[in-house]
This record gives structure tokens, sequence and C-alpha cells, in this order.
């Protein structure tokens, strides 16, 4: 046994190769320690799903040359916010930034995950795929090492990375039971259409991508968005709704991405594109209220197995790039130490209360359970009432607009209770309130 | 809708890569499907893996089109959940 944990035992594991633990490997790597990077999926990404969109800024932070070989899409130039109606019109918010284009940018994580362990690799991690972690293993209180389906491997420290069901922190006790409430089941698919087609369509220079975000529709009163992402040859398009309004309402996640396929501002930008591929990936959604206990004697939780997401802005792969960079330094200044334990890990917290990281995720903490309480509010009755708005604005039909206007204003308090109307101005000031504090 | 994009969820889910792996990874405790009212396991999954049978009153688990997402797991407090081995199960190449 004694042997055994010799001939096995690195510096560092990683357990999961998404964003978070490859950059917490390649940061090991980098201070000259001895790290192995594992990942149950044949290849890094194989797992893998998300909306769509990688952050310049996390990935110049971990690979500063990224932009020469890496596989990019599309940069994002065009945003667009997009309140659908229950009938066929929507009212689209725009903007457009050629020169700040390089902000973010669209890739498959097949692609993306792929290559960042191909970088990783050139600079010392040791990738295992196909390699499934069972457990960790735990002596006198502190994590030694993993148990895999072949062998068991020993480390003085193991960084857990294993996204949002993070099995890991679950069996140390880190966190508890996920409630639905707390997570967002999305699906997507990507369809295939020519170069051409996608430029014409979302009005868009070669290399250039749009970003879109939608709103109410399907989703109407559900804490729920759509999305559409432009890829090069393909469009891909998905949303996120809480596992708990799709329990409660009995709704098929597929069949309300049908719905929304048929939208009209969806299914102009989709006909007669071919389905290359259908996914599916939870969100964890609770964000700092629900955040596990992020390191313990030998180990840190990095990434989603964090719950590290700002959902209102679709971050997610920035918070876990960061964040497991910060583990990777944290571990580095362990074995300066010689002191793996608890009481030297928590410099990994005191990293991310200094970083956006935590600073947004405190700043947003009211957000999520103030927009699933009004849901119904701020992501049905608003966004149809906007659009009704536009409707009557838009249409010249010999009526007097005065008129118009007024049944409309009559209209907007007679099937909302003033009660209502004053929980919702409540609820958007604490909220407005609570960013800014 | 357009012939090609299916729309059914099968055909959806025929467009993707699978390694099966020979043993099934979810493992509802059958005798509290029995009992459950909500079965809600039918209706969250992505991927359609759970039927109830009325007549035999049996749930079946197609565990072989599972996209691991874990939603079941959550939503159900009664199914042993785990992922498939070492690189078995769904193959994701552009999402
Ligand atoms: C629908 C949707 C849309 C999103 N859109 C965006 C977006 O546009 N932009 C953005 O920045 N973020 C987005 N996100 C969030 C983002 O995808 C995640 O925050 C990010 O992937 C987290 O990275 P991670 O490395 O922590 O976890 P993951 O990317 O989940 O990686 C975890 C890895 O661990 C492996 N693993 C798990 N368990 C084990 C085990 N026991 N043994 C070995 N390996 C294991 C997995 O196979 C996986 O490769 C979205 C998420 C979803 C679901
Ligand atoms: S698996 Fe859970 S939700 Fe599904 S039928 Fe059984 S008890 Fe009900
Ligand atoms: S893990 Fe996801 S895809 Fe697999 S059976 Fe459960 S809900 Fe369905």
């Amino acid at each position: 046994m004694q042997e055994d944990k010799k001939q096995n035992k690195v510096d560092v594991i990683v357990v999961g190769a998404g964003p978070a633990g490859v950059s917490a490997a390649v940061t090991v790597a980098r201070g000259g320690k001895k790290v192995v990077l594992v990942e149950r999926g044949t290849f890094a990404g194989s797992k893998n799903m998300y909306g769509g969109v990688i952050y310049s800024h996390a990935a110049k932070e971990i690979f500063p040359d990224f932009e020469q070989s890496a596989p990019i899409e599309r940069f994002v130039e065009r945003h667009s916010y997009v309140l659908l109606s229950d009938e066929d019109d929507c009212t689209e918010i725009c903007y457009r930034n050629p020169s700040h284009g390089k902000n973010s940018f669209v890739t498959a994580r097949g692609d993306w995950d792929r290559w960042c362990v191909e970088q990783a690799m050139k600079e010392g991690v040791y990738f295992a795929p196909q390699t499934l972690v069972k457990n960790l293993i735990v002596e006198n209180g502190k994590v030694v090492g993993i148990t895999t389906d072949v062998e068991d491997y020993y480390a003085d420290i193991v960084i857990i990375a294993d996204g949002v069901n993070s099995l890991l922190a679950k069996q140390l006790g880190l966190r508890e039971r996920i409630k639905p409430g707390n997570v967002v089941l999305g699906v997507k698919e990507v369809i295939k259409l020519s170069e051409e087609t996608i430029e014409k369509r979302f009005a868009l220079y070669p290399n250039a991508g749009a970003a879109i975000e939608l709103v109410g529709g399907p989703f109407a009163g559900m804490f729920g968005l759509g999305f559409i992402y432009t890829n090069k040859n393909s469009v891909a398009v998905g949303l996120g709704v809480s596992l708990e309004d799709l329990k409660n309402k009995k709704l098929k996640p597929y069949e309300l991405l049908d719905t929304l396929k048929s939208h009209p501002y969806v299914s102009r930008l989709i006909e007669g594109g071919e389905l290359l591929e259908y996914s599916a990936h939870l969100i964890p959604e609770g964000g700092y209220k629900s955040m596990p206990v992020l390191y313990t004697d030998g180990a840190m939780v990095a990434g989603d197995a964090a719950m590290l997401v700002n959902n209102v802005h679709f971050e997610g792969t920035n918070f876990a790039m960061i964040s497991g960079k910060y583990a990777g330094e944290t571990a580095l200044e362990a074995f300066e130490k010689n002191d793996f334990s608890a009481n030297h890990l928590c410099l990994y917290k005191k990293k991310l209360l200094n970083s956006f990281i935590l600073k947004d995720l405190i700043a947003y903490k009211d957000v999520v359970p103030t927009l699933t309480g009004r849901s119904s509010s701020f992501l049905g009755y608003y966004p149809e009432k906007v659009n009704e708005f536009f409707r009557i604005f838009t249409t010249t039909d010999g009526q007097p607009k005065k008129e118009k206007f007024q049944k409309f204003a009559k209209n907007f308090f007679a099937k909302r209770s003033l009660s209502e109307l004053f929980s919702d101005a409540v609820a958007g000031i604490k909220l407005i309130f609570g960013i800014l504090k | 809708m357009d012939e090609k994009i299916p729309e059914k969820i099968e055909n959806k889910l025929y467009k993707l890569k699978y390694k099966t792996d020979e043993t099934c990874h979810l493992n509802p405790d059958l005798s509290k499907c029995l009992q459950c009212l909500e079965k809600t396991c039918t209706i969250i999954c992505p991927a359609n893996v759970y039927c109830y049978n009325e007549t035999e009153k049996k749930l079946t688990v197609s565990y072989e089109k599972c996209l691991e997402c874990g939603a079941c797991r959550i939503a159900c407090e009664h199914i042993d959940w785990k992922y498939p081995k070492s690189g078995k199960g769904v193959i994701f190449k552009k999402s």
C-alpha cells in the first residue's frame, strides 16, 4: 500500500477538464509542480455544453496568445435583447459595437476545451482522459487522492472542478443536496446554415457574430431565457429554464424549445437549416447563497462545482477559469509553505473575495431570488406590456392616438392590482440598490 | 417545421454519438415509482429517458439515450444516479 502510494503520487490532481480544471492545472504546471488533469470524457469538452460565448479577458489571463490559434467561430459584435410576446410580435433592443467586438467570442466546447487542454499539455500538464473519478480518498480528515475505475492516485492537493453536479464536493459534505429551484436546465440545438446566409440574416460582417437573448414568449412567467449565438457555419438556439418551473408546470424542455423555435423572430433566422447536434446541461443557479464550502484539508472547489455563475449575464466560463487559476496559485503557495491544510487553503477564498467573482456574486445575490419570486411580472407581464405599447405606437388605423394610449394605461392598471405593482416596484428598487450598494 | 430539423426527440438524439455503457447508470427505486404520483422524471428529462407503462405499472429507463445532465437526480430523490463508466456515454462535439 505504502509503495503503491509513492508510485502513483503527484503534487496536484485536478478533477474535470472544463474551463476551471484546465486553468487550475496549467497554473500549477507553470509553477513547476507535477499535475495530473483527470477527465471522464473521451476528450476534453465531449461532455460539455453551454450557450456559446467565452469572454476574452478570462481567456487572455490563462492563455495570453489565444487569439493566434484558438478555435474561434466569431467575435461578438452584436448584442440583442428581445422581448417576445405571446403573439408573433416582439421588441428588440440591439447594441452594436464593431470596435468592442473582441470582448467575447463564440466557440463550441468540443473545440475550445480540447484546444485549452492541448495548450496545457505543452506546458507540462499530464492529461488523463476517459478516467472517471469515483471517489476522493480521505485519510484523517484530509483529502489525499482519488479512486478511479482502474487505480488509486495520490496527491498533496486535489482541485475539484467536476462541474455543476459535483458528486465529489457532495461526497466530502462540502455542499448539500441541490434543490430544483437552484438549477436551470439548458437545452440547445446547433443548426447548420451557410456562412453567407448567417451574415445576411443577422446583418453581420464576415467573422463578426451575434449574441441574442430572448425574454418572455414561451417562458412568460417562468424563470427562463432563450438564446441565439452565431457560429461560422451554424447557429445555436437554446434556452435555460428553472428546473422547479419545468417540474411545477409539467413542461418538457425540448417541447419548450420547439415553441421558442416557432416564434417568427426565431423561425426566420433558422429557416432551411439542418440540425447538427442537440444537447442538454444544468446551470447552477443559486448564486452566492447556495455556494458550497470552498476548501477543506487537501482540497479546493472551483467553477460550477462551487456554483460560481452569474446567470443574469450568462457568465460562467470566466468565473470558472479565474477561480481555477486562483485555486492553482493557492496550491503553489501551499507547497512553498508545505501546508496543505484548510488553514492555508483559506487563501483561495480570500482571492475570490478580492476579485470580480465574489464581488459580483455578492452584488447579485438577491437578483435571482427576486426574479424567480416575481417572474410572472418581470419575465411575463411587463415584457408583454412593452410589446402591447409598441403595437399601439406603430399602428396607424385612423383611430385617435390619445384614446388608444388612455385605453392602454387603463388596462395596465386594471390587470395588475396596486399591491402587485407596489411589490414589483419595491423589488425593482431593491435589485438596483442591491447591485449598486 | 422543416424536415431537416426533426421534431421528435428520438430523431434529434439520433444525430448524437454515444458509446453505450454495458450497464445502466440510472437506477430508480422502482418500489418508490409505484407510489409516485408526479412521475417528474418522465417530464423534465431532456432526452426522454424515462417512460411509465401504465398497464405494466413499470418505469422503463432507456439509459442509452441519457445526456448525463443530472436533472433527474435533482428532481427526484429516489434515483441512484451515477455517471457512465470512464469514456462511455454521450459525446458532444459542437455544443
Ligand atoms: C445552457 C447553458 C448556457 C451557458 N452559456 C454560457 C455562456 O454563453 N458563457 C459562459 O461563460 N458560460 C455559460 N454557461 C456556463 C458555463 O458553461 C459554465 O459555468 C462552465 O462550463 C463551468 O466550467 P467548469 O470547468 O466549472 O465545469 P464544466 O465545464 O462542467 O467541466 C467539468 C468537467 O468535469 C468532468 N467531470 C465531472 N465529473 C467527473 C468525474 N467524476 N471524473 C472525471 N471527470 C469529471 C466533466 O466531464 C467536465 O468536462 C452556460 C451553461 C449552460 C448549461
Ligand atoms: S424515478 Fe422518481 S420521479 Fe420517476 S417515477 Fe420513480 S419516484 Fe417518480
Ligand atoms: S441525467 Fe439528464 S438526460 Fe440523463 S436521464 Fe437524467 S434527466 Fe435525462
